[in-house]
């Protein structure tokens, strides 16, 4: 039995929220440079090249990429041969997120209760995922989640017989309908398969994976990079005012499912799309 | 880009017929912050007829809430919010004299309705790019609402902050038209 204390878990969401918040993953940042050279509108360009700009002054200054610090969402991957000592896992993990969100200047954007809206003041409790593995590792992945582009995430429980067309349609739909809202280019976690909560959930996992992540699925590989395709014909473009750069990534995970059932989750993932990593 | 359109507070009808949809514009001078909370609250002080926190006339108001300060900095990051959940909200404060809003993303028809009838427009900011935004803002000061924390609404003196006509005066809505430039149809 391995031993980590509560307090190193505190102490490293505290060092990767403020990670994740001022500092944009190289991938997207390589995409964006990428993604200057393909784009077709003068503005769209220069809004491509506002981003990098800013991306470089969020690193250099350790000021945040975006205002909207987002709800902290957590991923921690335990083996289960880890004991925590001195203290809950949980209460460690939003301590660091109270001290990272308020030692770095971060915006605090959680209200305690949905209905009554008061702002709790340190941007906790955070959003806490747990996958149980073998072993004794000890990972976390800190990605806080703003709410412009969730907002036009969307859930649907389609018909087995809706096939791959049915998925398609589904996630160009929703794209579709959110425009320049989830501020493009963006990035397009799709989660098919399991339950209603389990595609949900695989959604938001897929924003973890690298833009330039290819699936080991022939069949996925294929509708990603065709959901990717059509996805840049809507127009939509850099900030919405049109362009060929509307999506960086589609990225879709799959899990079993029911006999008489095909979840479908796309979570949006807006062009400051950010995590952060770390191990213990 | 061409020469760079500075435009100044408070924004006269003549200032705003100039802008089209499209054109980038940098903007210098005092506008006023406000987001979803304070909208409701600026929104129930109209219908109960009490007295604004600032005069709305020729005024701006910046669907932000930005980060904390870092000590020695006016403001932390501060870029726009959606500027839709704003939408049933607006037209009341544009009838009341309010000029210019700066969000990001599409509009309402109502608001688009309010804007051709009392000669307003509606700005994006480039949403995300707020680190860079943060380098406009010379000085910030919570002028209401102080305990709606990042909500409250604040006057902010910028300078040269970047943005695009997302829908001008006249009704024209720069996310349609960029959005129909470079559709591909199936």
């Amino acid at each position: 039995m391995r031993e980590i204390d509560a307090q190193d878990i505190a102490q490293l969401v505290e060092t990767l929220c403020i990670e994740a918040c001022c500092v944009l993953p190289n991938d997207i940042q390589n995409k964006f440079k990428s993604s200057l050279q393909t784009e077709q509108s003068p503005l769209g360009r220069e809004i491509l090249g506002t981003l990098i700009e800013n991306a470089t002054i969020a690193k250099e200054e350790r000021n945040p990429i975006c205002q909207d610090t987002g709800m902290t969402v957590v991923f921690v991957t335990m083996g289960q041969d880890v004991h925590i000592t001195g203290g809950y896992i949980e209460d460690a993990i939003n301590e660091g997120v109270r001290n990272g969100y308020t030692k770095g200047y971060l915006r605090k954007s959680v209200v305690s209760d949905p209905i009554e809206r008061s702002n709790t003041g340190d941007n906790t409790p955070a959003i806490i995922h747990y996958e149980i593995v073998p072993g004794s590792d000890f990972h976390i992945v800190v990605a806080p989640k703003g709410f412009g582009s969730e907002n036009k995430s969307g859930l649907k429980m389609l018909m087995p017989s809706d096939g791959i067309e049915g998925i398609k349609k589904f996630v160009f739909d929703t794209i579709s309908a959110a425009g320049g809202n989830p501020c493009p280019p963006i990035i397009v976690g799709v989660g098919i398969g399991g339950t209603m909560e389990r595609a949900a959930y695989l959604s938001k996992k897929a924003l973890l994976l690298p833009v330039d992540h290819v699936n080991k699925n022939d069949t996925l590989a294929n509708l990603e990079e065709q959901l990717l395709t059509e996805i840049n014909q809507l127009g939509i473009g850099p900030a919405g005012f049109g362009g060929t750069t509307t999506a960086l990534a589609v990225n879709i995970l799959t899990n079993a499912t029911h006999i008489a059932g095909l979840p479908v989750s796309v979570n949006i993932g807006c062009h400051a799309t950010r995590h952060a990593e770390g191990k213990l | 880009m061409e020469q760079k359109v500075i435009l100044e507070a408070p924004f006269t009808n003549e200032k705003i017929k100039s802008l089209k949809a499209g054109d980038m514009v940098y903007i210098s001078g005092t506008i006023y912050t406000g987001r979803d909370a304070a909208h409701k609250r600026l929104f129930k002080m109209i219908e109960a007829g009490e007295e604004m926190p600032f005069d709305f006339e020729g005024q701006a108001i910046y669907y932000a809430g930005p980060c904390p300060a870092k000590p020695g900095k006016p403001i932390g990051s501060v870029g726009p919010t959606t500027a839709g959940r704003m939408d049933a909200y607006s037209p009341l404060l544009i009838e009341h004299g309010l000029k210019v809003m700066i969000g990001k993303g599409s509009r309402s028809e109502e608001v688009v309705e309010a804007l051709k009838k009392h000669t307003g427009v509606y700005f994006a900011a480039i949403g995300g790019a707020a680190a860079l935004m943060a380098r406009c803002v010379e000085s910030a000061e919570v002028i209401a609402f102080e305990e709606l924390g990042t909500e409250a609404i604040r006057k902010l003196k910028v300078n040269q902050l970047p943005v695009i006509v997302a829908i001008d005066s006249n009704g024209n809505d720069s996310y349609e038209i960029g959005r129909k430039r470079y559709e591909i149809k199936p």
